[in-house]
């Protein structure tokens, strides 16, 4: 049985990042951005998944697990604060937000 | 033997007096002050007369007795211990220390009773006895100079006493600046010591000396530079040319002070330290004759000073330089012996002419000038006869203490050098003039002060007694070399003779007196040159100020220049401003201040500071506050690392 080899998880994984990236820098939208935050994340898993298929061992899927839970409580927080700063400025555009400089 | 098994008691006695006055003596009342004071010293001193007891005991080759307790420094080589050693030296010093420091405790209750800060002259007076007792019983240079800036600490804090008068302040920094200069002789005396025996323990260095032929164990070279930087320090803490003139302004300082500090027992630390290091000096003949010549310029040159002054501290002020001079004049010539005799008979004249002239300065109110007083013979009779005691040893007169001393002393040095012996002679008619210019002056003639505003009373018993103690030491205190004179042993000489024979070479024994019967002897140290200059002084003192008082003034018309040069101490003080003191407030301010601390220090750490300053204030444009930006540089710094990790990999591949 031919499996897929592990370069296309790979590449993906670094497609998926990239756009990540893309989008965490040019994205206003905190809520984007944050999505965008996520996508890097899960690009990172597949990549870890990948390899941990590839060389049959454990401790990559262990990481995914640290990852998803991390992202989990991440996304709690990360939202709490989304819906406060909606509450507070009526806005979401990133540019807006800029009280805290020097 | 249980003082001389535990010789820290001596020690621990009067610093525990001084902690305990100096940290709670505020709370007590001048009973207790006085109890813990006197208290202290006086179990010192009982503790030395039975360490002396057990010390008479000891067989010959016991001594010197050496007492180590705990090592204090080791590094590498150099290793000190808290060691304390006695021998016959250290006997004679601890004898006159204590009982001295005793009396002048007592006289203090009554000269200080109206004084604020009474609990802290007490503390700083047992210190000084602490600090002084570490001087001589150390047994190695370090802890021996560990004394040594104690008692110049304690000179310090008691010239400055009345911290709120300007001169007192200044008296005390000039003491302690002045002496600091010939301490850092010392210091690298002490090193040099160490880098050519590897020891600084008395014994060992004394061991090597004696053990190795003479000029071979060390380079004379050496050891005369060890001497003389040695000597340095002598000079500035015994007050010899030319560093003497701390001394006469340490006088700002209250009378018990000059008498033991100033006059009995600090400023001969240093005579004691030549004689302690007679082994080293007595193979140094170069540093010797230095000795020797400084010896006797200070005390004739100290002795011509003194016949002007006006100030009754004063004119006792140059005796003492004077008088210091005569005891390294002693050790110059190697009449060690004398010279430490000198040390102990001036500490008995010369302390109770302080405290006399303190109880006249008591009775008139405060008032020191001479011009001011005279007549004050019948008024106060006890401080009269024990001073007039006192001038008659100091003078030489036969029969008392200074007699015997300094006749050994200038015997001596006319065995060595006539111009030395030439000199000490005529200082000694110096002297006894103006000594006796001051009991004149102040005893003798009209009182010249106001009778309705000073009303002249004789000091309290705790004022006389110790001047009456003093008084018969003064008489009787030269009685042990007495037999001497008729050609017999001089004991004072024979007691010490262990400490200053052992290592030296042996002196030749000189025939001299041999041929002599003890009458012929007798008359010729009786009708001596020292004698009849004595008497010379005293008698043209009789007719300057007794006989006919015009004399002195119109001498001193006669004599203008010299006069004038005489009346301001030869411009010494103000050379030394115009040579000294001011080119270095110049160089100070000039250089150190405006340019080293104000350009480059100031200029380094501004420099750093606004360094730190101009670039933050650039810097901190970077937290704009827009998060994106943030992003692009966490992306950026992102790329970074990896670009760097991947290259650094390939680099180990």
């Amino acid at each position: 049985m031919s499996t897929v080899p592990i370069s296309y998880y790979l590449v993906l994984s670094a497609i998926l990042f990239g756009l990540g990236i893309v989008a965490f820098v040019f994205k206003r939208n905190i809520i984007t951005i944050f999505m965008a935050i996520e996508l890097m994340l899960n690009a990172v898993n597949l990549a870890f998944v990948a390899f941990a298929r590839a060389h049959n061992q454990l401790d990559g899927l262990v990481f995914v697990f640290f990852v998803i839970v991390v992202a989990a409580a991440e996304a709690a927080v990360g939202l709490a604060i989304v819906i406060t700063v909606y509450q507070n400025r009526q806005t979401l555009n990133i540019e807006r937000i800029n009280l805290l400089k020097f | 033997m249980f003082i001389l098994d535990h010789l820290w008691i001596i020690l621990a006695l009067p610093l525990l007096g001084a902690a305990i006055n100096g940290l709670c003596g505020k709370k007590f009342s001048k009973t207790i002050v006085n109890s813990i004071g006197i208290g202290s010293v006086a179990l010192a001193f009982v503790s030395v007369a039975e360490g002396v007891r057990e010390f008479s005991q000891l067989s010959a080759d016991q001594i010197p007795w050496m007492k180590s307790y705990f090592t204090w420094i080791t590094a590498g080589q150099f290793k000190v211990d808290f060691a304390l050693q006695v021998d016959q030296l250290t006997i004679v010093m601890l004898g006159v220390v204590t009982f001295v420091s005793l009396l002048v405790h007592i006289y203090s209750t009554g000269y200080m009773a109206h004084e604020e800060g009474y609990y802290r002259f007490f503390s700083y007076l047992n210190l000084f006895v602490f600090f002084m007792l570490t001087l001589v019983l150390a047994a190695n240079v370090v802890l021996m100079f560990v004394g040594w800036e104690g008692v110049g600490l304690c000179s310090y804090l008691l010239i400055g006493f009345w911290f709120l008068k300007q001169s007192a302040i200044s008296a005390g920094k000039k003491a302690f600046i002045t002496t600091r200069i010939g301490d850092f002789g010392f210091t690298i005396g002490i090193l040099l010591l160490f880098w050519t025996f590897r020891s600084v323990d008395f014994g060992t260095i004394f061991k090597q000396l004696v053990s190795a032929p003479p000029d071979a164990a060390v380079p004379t070279g050496v050891l005369t530079t060890i001497c003389l930087l040695l000597f340095t320090g002598a000079i500035g803490k015994s007050a010899q040319l030319p560093l003497y003139v701390w001394l006469p302004d340490a006088m700002e300082g209250p009378t018990p002070v000059s008498a033991l500090i100033h006059a009995a027992t600090m400023v001969t630390a240093g005579v004691y330290m030549v004689a302690r290091m007679n082994p080293l000096f007595s193979r140094a003949p170069v540093a010797l004759f230095v000795v020797a010549v400084v010896g006797a310029l200070t005390a004739f040159f100290a002795a011509t000073i003194g016949l002007v002054q006006t100030d009754i501290k004063k004119v006792l002020a140059y005796s003492t330089v004077s008088q210091l001079g005569y005891m390294f004049l002693g050790l110059g010539v190697k009449a060690y012996a004398s010279g430490v005799f000198h040390l102990m008979t001036h500490a008995f004249f010369k302390g109770l002419l302080f405290l006399a002239a303190g109880s006249v300065i008591h009775a008139m109110g405060g008032d020191q000038e001479m011009p001011h007083m005279g007549g004050l013979r019948s008024k106060i009779p006890i401080t009269f006869w024990t001073m007039f005691i006192a001038t008659f040893a100091i003078a030489g007169i036969p029969g008392f203490a200074g007699f015997f001393s300094k006749d050994e002393i200038l015997d001596a040095a006319r065995s060595v050098d006539i111009w030395l012996w030439l000199l000490g002679l005529i200082g000694a008619g110096l002297t006894s003039f103006y000594m006796f210019r001051l009991i004149f002056l102040t005893f003798f003639g009209k009182p010249r002060y106001d009778e309705h505003q000073v009303h002249v009373h004789e000091s309290p018993r705790s004022m006389t007694v110790p001047l009456i103690i003093l008084a018969i030491l003064s008489t009787v205190g030269g009685w042990v070399a007495a037999p001497h004179l008729v050609g017999g042993t001089d004991y004072f000489e024979k007691f010490l003779h262990p400490v200053f024979a052992i290592y030296a070479p042996p002196i030749a024994e000189g025939p001299a007196e041999a041929f002599e019967s003890p009458g012929m002897t007798l008359l010729h140290a009786l009708a001596g040159w020292p004698v009849l200059i004595a008497l010379a002084g005293l008698l043209v003192a009789w007719w300057f100020y007794i006989k006919s008082p015009q004399t002195p003034k119109k001498l001193a018309d006669s004599l203008r220049a010299p006069y004038t040069l005489v009346l301001h101490k030869y411009y010494v003080d103000e050379i030394y401003n115009a040579a000294i003191v001011q080119p270095l407030l110049w160089i100070s301010t000039n250089v150190l201040w405006h340019v080293v601390d104000e350009s480059v220090i100031d200029g380094t750490v501004n420099g750093v500071a606004r360094l730190a300053r101009e670039s933050g204030s650039e810097l901190r444009e970077i937290q704009s506050g827009n998060a994106r930006s943030y992003a692009t540089w966490v992306v950026i710094g992102a790329v970074g690392v990896t670009v760097l990790m991947i290259g650094l990999w390939g680099m180990v591949r």
